[in-house]
């Protein structure tokens, strides 16, 4: 019958795709394992199998584990999905391919916060010995993140007081990036040598900044957040639609435009403040994922989110091991790692632009 | 479900565009509103389902006020088929069509969605491309699957903005078919449309439209030379069969 082999079809197109998310979530519980073992000291699988189980419970392999791969494997995990569905509830809510924390001038209010706060307040320096070092990161990272809110807020205002059009929310967003970058230089004319060290040292995003603590915040607001945003897919899904569509299907438009701005700015905000800026993820992740399983929200939310991961944690798995014993921050790597990627998906992939 | 428009006013940025709007349509009946371009039918066709909300008037959907209606109220009685719609990503024609069942579905589609929306794509006949993006579709294919969006929907009250606009002459008939079908069987149906030849086939009442206001109202019998030629300023002829009128355009009248 031809009305069932519409349905087979669907059927059969749904459970590829679940499967292409079954394996992302393979591939990322092995790679987590593999990050886990290898770093400047490798590890085997026995001495991590005795940490996990409890029967080690200090040592170096336990410090390494607990201290220091533990945490950083985690930030990964969790910064690359949060960066990565903050893209993708962007792209979708603004129907513009190019929204991301980047490109709405998220990372360069976060970037100027921390300037701000690290050449004016004083809350980094470094020492002769070569060493950087921030003396406050708290300080600096509630600045950047204050920043960052501060943008936000005036760019949703901004669109309140016109009319909250995808057009007007990017221009914006664009045009304070630029307004916060030029701040940002010349604060760094102003400064002394050291405290630009500390800036730029700043700037670069690296997940072995965070302690315990801080991928517990970290983790607070992107589980939640990331959740709300899977649960509204068919929201943004009629949106995609076009906005009068969209209210006919029973979407209030202004309001869940707005609402996942600010959702998704705080998460970027949060992420970026405390674990520096890590570009490219956000805006490049749920292109691929689209050229890989399509635009279908309720699917392309959640395997952005692990794909985010996965870019994420593979750049700082490379990153460790790469020119071993040095350590690059992992920033650097994501664009190094995801451009080729994303080039290959724009010949390879399905096409949509 | 009965429409009934008292006093509609409705403005953008200050210019007025719909000036004193009354209507009224019963239940199962089919309205075409006609009119020339910029006239305000699709001003007025959003304004119906709290697209665009009017400065002054009433819309009352049976005894409901639509202004105190919530959207995803509205959405489970309102089905709109907009003139021109193009997405920002691209979706599969299964997916846009499931998007009609929106309103009716909490997070996952339930497999009763999934049929009434294998069902639609049938009957509109699109099952050998359902899992085509829409954005490889020809116009009209795009055009009808847009239908089928609205179609499972389900609604009691279907808004049309000129379906027929970019489908050939079978699809235009098979549509309109497929309309008076959903009027027949108690929904109430409200269309935007240019071809009179059409409007006069397969509508109850007519509503014609000049400058956002209504110039004239009724049956199908107000189609005539002297009504249609002050609207759209051309002159035209216009035959009667029994059950049928023909309306042919002669040429443009002189201001
Ligand atoms: N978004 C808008 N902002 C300002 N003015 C608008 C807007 N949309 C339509 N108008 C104006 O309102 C009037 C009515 O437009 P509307 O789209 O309702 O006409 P229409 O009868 O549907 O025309 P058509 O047959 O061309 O579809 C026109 O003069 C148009 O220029
Ligand atoms: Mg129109």
């Amino acid at each position: 019958m031809f009305q069932n082999q519409v349905l087979d079809e669907y059927r059969k197109d749904i459970g590829q795709k679940l499967l292409f998310g079954l394996s992302a979530v393979t591939l990322l519980t092995l790679l987590t394992i593999y990050a886990i073992l290898n770093g400047p000291v490798k590890l085997t699988y026995t001495e991590m199998y005795s940490v996990f189980t409890g029967q080690i419970v200090s040592g170096t392999a336990y410090n390494i584990i607990w201290n220091i791969r533990l945490p950083q494997v985690l930030t990964a995990v969790v910064a690359g999905a949060g960066l990565a569905i903050s893209g993708a509830a962007m792209q979708s809510v603004l129907k513009n391919p190019l929204a991301s924390p980047f490109t709405l001038g998220i990372s360069h209010a976060a970037a100027f916060g921390a300037s701000c706060s690290i050449v004016l307040l004083g809350t980094g320096t470094t020492y002769s010995t070569g060493a950087v070092v921030l003396d406050n990161p708290y300080i600096t990272s509630l600045s950047a993140f204050t920043c960052s809110l501060f943008s936000t807020a005036v760019i949703l205002a901004l669109a309140k007081l016109k009319k909250a059009t995808p057009e007007i929310m990017i221009l914006a967003g664009i045009a304070l990036g630029s307004l916060f970058t030029a701040g940002t230089s010349a604060i760094q004319y102003f400064a002394e040598d050291t405290q630009i060290a500390s800036v730029i040292f700043w700037q670069f995003g690296d997940v072995s900044k965070t302690t315990w603590n801080e991928l517990g915040i970290i983790s607070l607001f992107v589980i939640p957040v990331s959740i709300w945003f899977a649960y509204n897919s068919w929201n943004y899904n009629a949106l995609n639609s076009g906005d009068d569509t969209a209210k006919s299907l029973g979407v209030d438009v202004d309001k869940l435009r707005i609402r996942a701005m600010i959702g998704a700015s705080f998460v970027s905000a949060l992420i970026v403040s405390l674990v520096g800026i890590i570009g490219f993820v956000g805006l490049v992740v749920p292109h691929m994922v689209r050229k890989m399983i399509g635009g279908n929200e309720m699917l392309l939310l959640p395997v952005s989110c692990l794909m985010g991961s996965l870019l994420l944690l593979a750049s700082d798995t490379v990153a460790r091991n790469i020119i071993s014993p040095q350590v690059l921050p992992v920033g650097i790597i994501t664009s190094f790692l995801g451009a080729p990627l994303f080039i290959y998906l724009i010949i390879k992939g399905r096409e949509y632009w | 479900m009965k429409i009934n428009i008292e006093g509609l006013e409705f403005s953008y940025n200050g210019k007025p565009t719909l000036k004193n709007m009354n209507l009224k349509v019963g239940k199962g009946e089919f309205l075409s509103i006609i009119g020339p371009n910029g006239s305000g039918k699709t001003t007025f066709l959003k304004c119906m389902n709290k697209i665009l909300t009017p400065k002054q008037g009433s819309i009352l959907i049976d005894k409901y006020d639509l202004n105190k209606l919530h959207r995803e109220d509205i959405a489970k009685l309102v089905g709109y088929i907009p003139q021109a719609e193009r997405g920002a990503f691209p979706t599969s024609v299964f997916d846009t069509v499931l998007m009609g069942r929106k309103p009716h579905m909490k997070w996952i589609p339930s497999s009763k969605d999934l049929e009434i929306v294998s069902d639609v794509i049938d009957m509109m006949d699109l099952s050998s491309f359902s899992m085509k993006n829409i954005n490889e579709l020809s116009g009209g294919q795009r055009q009808k699957v847009i239908i089928a969006r609205a179609l499972a929907q389900q609604p009691r009250i279907l808004l049309l903005d000129e379906p027929t606009s970019s489908l050939d002459l079978k699809h235009q008939l098979e549509v309109l078919e497929i309309t008076r079908e959903q009027a027949n069987n108690d929904v109430t149906v409200v269309m935007s449309v240019h071809d009179l030849n059409l409007a006069a086939r397969y509508s109850d009442k007519i509503l014609m439209m000049k400058d956002g206001e209504i110039f004239h109202g009724g049956g199908t019998d107000i189609l005539t030379p002297e009504n249609i030629e002050p609207v759209y300023g051309v002159s035209v002829d216009v035959k009667r069969d029994s059950d049928q009128i023909w309306i042919m355009p002669k040429k443009i009248a002189c201001k």
